[in-house]
């Protein structure tokens, strides 16, 4: 698959965009002579634009789908808003107070031994610890209620841990049962402000979506970080953006180009009592945080999937697409051949120009027999 | 989210391409915001008068599902999508005639994006569907085809691949056998005659979930 694609396409590596998609606007491949007709109806190609903007797989990946409302009727309105009343009244406080203690408790204890314990390891041991127990108030803070299936994450070197990603909340739950080390955008608000100070107690890598020659340095970070026994797990989210947890994006081959296990985490969120994918475009993650908190529950699966390694004569782009067959298979989820980074970019012109190359070599092949 | 009036029209872009239709103001704007559900965002009323205005090619159920495609799409609830907003969905962006139908599409209020589509619809006309393909190709509303629209699109067709020559040479070869000169200019008709035959199909299946 990845060896008919364009080889030199470094912005955006995937596998040959063109197994995926509609290919009705090619011309017939019989060897009749070319016809006004044939150059004239260009009914294929307008009709993929229109079915284009009528619905398209990508934008599907990032819709919240809002909920059937059931308070319709007489019985259930008065319970739905005696529901709101107890939420917003009482739930949403009594979270937000734990929330507040849980801080407070984490700040003492956090900032006295970052400061002042001196044994690197023991430190290191009740950092951990802590980001451990911080994360666990977070989860409680929204009634989260996680099933984990599979055997727990281990402190090895030379492993990777890679998820599918809906919110940020992703890396605050796998993180109440393994400290892993994470790699992130860095984000601007208080966000910024914990990352720079608690999580980088953990280890964490920052990258910068939008500065390309950054790829370089990161990769390189990642594999040092890899090979040293002491540092926590890596956790990595190779689609690169939150997607809505019904479908998967294409993963980024940098995790997969580290040499190690690869160690797939699968996760799948009911939606029951609230939706947990965060629309980063639409609101801001207090915003989101805000509504997981006065909502009944979060309730997530979690499962911890068999480690995988380079097989012979697999490229990267191919293991990827391999761990997020599993991971999908696992979570019930659909894939989409795009890249996650397309919500912030447009897609490569090596695309059209495929699809040019390919109707202009028909054109004159075609006339060439006429 | 969505809390725009349906009828207003986008005043710059009409200003630009004055080959678009204009469309009366009217009166009453949609119900103010709301979260989630967008079908309540569109009163029966409106329904009505947007499937009236695409002359019923598109059942209400289809009207409902594109409004809340149009407001998915209109990112800034601003009543029109912007070309960056078309150009964010990607499978549109990889179109080769994309910045053709841009010129099309931009800045119509939701009335004149569902007529637009209505082409697309299974119960439009070949007639209606060659008509719209003629428009394609005489963006600029002539009401005639010239040679330079065909080579145009050609261009958009075939970007580096072929020269300017080959494609110029392409068509006359092709009009020639057709029996029209390469200087001549295609009517609607001539596009009916030329094109219309029984395998035409250009329709566009509009989700209703």
């Amino acid at each position: 698959m990845a060896s008919s694609s364009v080889a030199a396409d470094m912005e955006l590596d995937r596998p040959n965009l063109e197994d995926y998609l509609p290919s009705d606007s090619l011309p017939q491949e019989s060897p009749r002579n070319l016809h006004l007709r044939d150059l004239l109806d260009i009914s294929p190609v307008l009709t993929e634009a229109a079915g284009a903007i009528v619905d398209d797989s990508f934008t599907r990946c990032f819709k919240s789908n809002s909920p059937e409302p059931w308070n319709w009727n007489i019985y259930l309105f008065p319970l739905w808003c005696l529901g709101v009343v107890i939420r917003y009244g009482i739930l949403f406080p009594l979270r937000s107070l734990t929330l507040l203690v849980g801080w407070i408790v984490f700040f003492a204890a956090f900032f006295p031994v970052h400061f002042l314990l001196k044994g690197e390891k023991l430190r290191s041991k009740i950092e951990r610890k802590l980001v451990e127990m911080m994360c666990s108030v977070f989860v409680a803070s929204w009634t989260g209620v996680i099933k984990y299936h599979g055997p727990r994450p281990s402190t090895r070197p030379r492993q990777v841990f890679v998820a599918n990603h809906t919110s940020m909340i992703d890396f605050i739950i796998l993180e109440q049962m393994t400290a892993f080390a994470v790699i992130m955008q860095k984000h601007p608000g208080w966000v910024g402000f914990i990352q720079k100070t608690i999580l980088e107690s953990v280890g964490c890598i920052w990258f910068n979506r939008n500065d390309l020659k950054d790829r370089e340095v990161v990769a390189k970070k990642l594999r040092d970080h890899v090979q040293h026994p002491e540092n926590n797990p890596l956790l990595i989210f190779p689609e690169g953006t939150c997607v809505n947890n019904q479908y998967t994006v294409m993963f980024k081959k940098g995790a997969f180009e580290l040499g190690c296990a690869v160690c797939p985490i699968a996760i799948k969120y009911n939606k029951i009592f609230v939706d947990a994918f965060w629309n980063s475009k639409k609101q801001s993650f207090t915003m989101h945080l805000v509504r997981l908190m006065t909502s009944w529950a979060v309730v997530c699966d979690v499962w911890y999937l068999e480690p995988q390694y380079l097989k012979d004569g697999e490229t990267a782009i191919q293991f990827a697409e391999r761990v997020r067959d599993m991971i999908v298979a696992r979570a019930g989820l659909k894939k989409v051949p795009w890249d996650g980074y397309l919500k912030y970019n447009r897609p490569s012109p090596k695309h059209t120009e495929e699809k040019q190359r390919i109707f202009a070599e028909s054109v004159l092949r075609r006339l060439e027999e006429s | 989210m969505c809390n725009f009036p349906l009828h207003t029209r986008h005043e710059h872009s009409s200003a630009t391409n004055p080959a678009k239709s204009k469309v009366p103001r009217l009166a009453a704007p949609v119900g103010g915001a709301a979260m989630g559900n967008a079908s309540s965002m569109l009163t029966q009323y409106d329904i009505e008068e947007v499937q009236e205005h695409c002359n019923y090619l598109f059942s209400q159920q289809e009207i409902v599902s594109l409004y809340k495609r149009f407001c998915q799409l209109d990112r800034s609830a601003k009543g029109f999508i912007s070309e960056d907003e078309f150009l964010s969905i990607p499978e549109f962006s990889l179109n080769p005639l994309s910045k053709r139908l841009l010129r099309m599409v931009d800045g119509l209020n939701f009335k004149d994006f569902v007529s637009f589509l209505s082409t697309f619809s299974v119960k439009a006309s070949i007639c209606q569907k060659i008509e719209w393909i003629f428009k394609v190709y005489d963006i600029d509303g002539k009401g005639k085809v010239t040679f330079r629209d065909l080579v145009e699109v050609l261009r958009d067709q075939t970007g580096s691949f072929m020269t300017d020559e080959q494609r110029e040479q392409v068509l006359t070869n092709v009009l020639g056998e057709a029996g029209y000169t390469w200087d001549c200019t295609l009517s609607l008709d001539d596009f009916i005659q030329i094109i219309d035959h029984p395998g035409l199909k250009m329709e566009v299946e509009v989700p209703i979930d």
